[in-house]
């Protein structure tokens, strides 16, 4: 996790670009904060080959990043929805959730190991019983153990009226958005964000 | 296992020519590679008779020329032709050859699969496997057995351009250099959903012509058929194509797939007018091709006519672009891999 005091204003959800140097093309990150929090917190996965990432983990308190304005639309009002977020795919409905939208949300975390459900302990605390936990990689007492597909695929009782928000792998976005939309959502209440 | 050596096809002349460098070799071999590599279809280094044997030897012990042949092919009845081939990583990809009478075109894959999302196209429900090199991109054209009957190139088949920079503009440069493929840019057309950071790019370092894909002049309406529209909105998009001069020669075009009863109303007429006013732009029109999976529906003849005669009424230039190849999946949007097994 990369964090930095906050110097302006963003609505949940939003996208910020992040480079080492300003001549270099900036790669997009969900802020994972809430918006009246006085730091802003990144989400990232550290990888190899990657442009950006391997010098994010490199970083030390003090040194210099650029961050673009936030900028997006993948954001949600009020009304009770279902949040669905993989991976740092988590990182917008983190956002929400520590932005006081979580009160009549239900959320689905997936992940391939228990260690990456990052802020579970947050969300299991206020959110009870609409916090879904899940694993892909490894079996843990009183988190579901398979991909979020699996779960909702099993899951009887589908709301089909609510408003579904979707965040993580491209694979994982258009797989539950063909099952959502299977099951009798209307495809405009299925609302995907891209990594890319 | 033997381990792969580098791809010598696919690299720009700078590019071969830090390769002679770091091997001490003349740098006139860097031009002489090239030439055969772009201009002479060799498939060895070993042909490459010019070269002194040192020389090649040389370049045999880390590079291969790298090409790689068509796995399959399938025909349609309307003449199209969709090829498969392997890239390096071991995945494939597809290509459609589509010839008429004075024009050949070539719909070349720049991704494996794609992370877009978009609801209504089949390569997204593959989810992403990679970038192609400018190399893997390149030989779509240099392995086609029809190739020198091309005239068009569009970067059109799986995978979002702009989201492989590196690979694309390199072939790009390869395919229109005097040094490469020689290619007018006139002849190349290169498709995005508006990743703006990268068309800016595009538009300022290339002279090939772009096609944006548009869908729907409503925001919120785009926003349910492309996640896309969350990061880079349809307004800034246009902005970003009216900031900038494109000469007489260059043409920008707008994709506008027709879903039944969603996008072709006269409001989205009126919408699409307002929008597009002051860009010297056209529309083509395509009709949907329905793929597993979405709730979307594909229009009729007369629904696509009726929405082409609103537009033009309106003073937009449109076409509609005729479905290739849909028996054989080559058509637009109907590309995938993803059960492709390893032959």
């Amino acid at each position: 996790m990369l964090s930095f005091p906050r110097s302006f204003e963003f609505v949940p959800g939003q996208v910020i670009g992040i480079a080492m140097d300003p001549a270099d093309k900036p790669r997009l990150y969900s802020i994972a904060s809430g918006n009246c929090e006085n730091v802003v917190r990144i989400l990232y996965t550290v990888k190899p080959e990657g442009k950006l990432t391997p010098d994010l983990a490199r970083l030390h308190a003090g040194d210099t990043i650029y961050v673009s304005e936030p900028f997006g639309g993948f954001v949600c009002d009020e009304q009770e929805a279902v949040w669905i977020g993989t991976g740092t795919g988590i990182a917008p409905f983190s956002s929400m959730f520590y932005s006081g939208l979580a009160k009549n949300k239900t959320l689905i975390q997936g992940n391939r190991y228990a260690s990456g459900l990052y802020f579970s302990e947050d969300f299991e605390k206020e959110m009870g019983q609409r916090y879904v936990p899940s694993c892909t990689r490894e079996k843990v007492d009183g988190i579901f153990y398979g991909r979020v597909l699996k779960y909702l695929s099993e899951k009887k009782d589908l709301d089909t009226s609510l408003k579904y928000y979707l965040c993580g792998s491209a694979e994982m976005v258009v797989d539950v958005r063909d099952l959502l939309i299977e099951r009798g959502v209307p495809f405009e209440n299925v609302v995907a964000e891209i990594f890319f | 296992m033997e381990e792969k050596r580098e791809a010598l096809f696919g690299k720009t002349l700078s590019q071969l020519e830090t390769i002679v460098k770091e091997l001490e070799l003349p740098r006139f071999t860097a031009a002489q590679i090239a030439d055969w590599l772009y201009k002479k279809d060799v498939t060895s280094i070993e042909e490459m008779s010019n070269l002194s044997k040192a020389a090649r030897e040389k370049l045999t012990t880390r590079f291969e020329v790298g090409l790689s042949d068509t796995v399959k092919v399938q025909t349609s009845v309307d003449g199209t032709k969709k090829y498969l081939f392997r890239a390096r990583n071991g995945k494939f990809i597809e290509t459609a050859y589509m010839p008429e009478r004075n024009r050949h075109t070539l719909c070349v894959s720049s991704q494996v699969g794609c992370k877009m999302g978009c609801l209504f196209c089949f390569t997204a429900k593959q989810g992403f496997q990679g970038n192609l090199s400018a190399g893997e991109i390149l030989n779509q054209i240099r392995s086609l057995p029809e190739r020198h009957q091309l005239t068009n190139i569009v970067y059109m088949g799986m995978g979002e351009p702009f989201d492989n920079m590196d690979g694309v503009m390199q072939s790009l440069e390869i395919l229109t250099a005097n040094y490469g493929f020689g290619m007018s840019p006139r002849r190349i057309t290169v498709s995005t959903i508006g990743i703006i950071p990268a068309m800016k790019v595009f538009l300022e370092q290339s002279t090939c012509h772009l096609a944006v894909s548009l869908h729907s002049p409503f925001e919120e309406e785009r926003r349910r058929l492309m996640p896309i529209e969350h990061v880079y909105s349809l307004t800034e998009v246009l902005e970003a194509i009216r900031s900038f001069p494109l000469g007489k020669q260059r043409r920008i075009s707008f994709e506008y797939i027709v879903f039944k009863d969603l996008n072709h109303s006269p409001r989205h007429v009126k919408e699409l007018a307002r929008i597009l006013n002051g860009i010297r732009c056209r529309i083509n029109l395509l009709r949907f091709h329905p793929v597993p999976g979405t709730p979307l529906q594909a229009p009729d003849d007369a629904t696509l006519e009726e929405f082409k005669t609103a537009l033009e009424n309106k003073g937009i230039v449109t076409t509609i672009r005729k479905s290739r190849g849909q028996d054989i999946y080559a058509a637009c949007g109907l590309l995938s891999t993803k059960e492709q097994q390893v032959i």
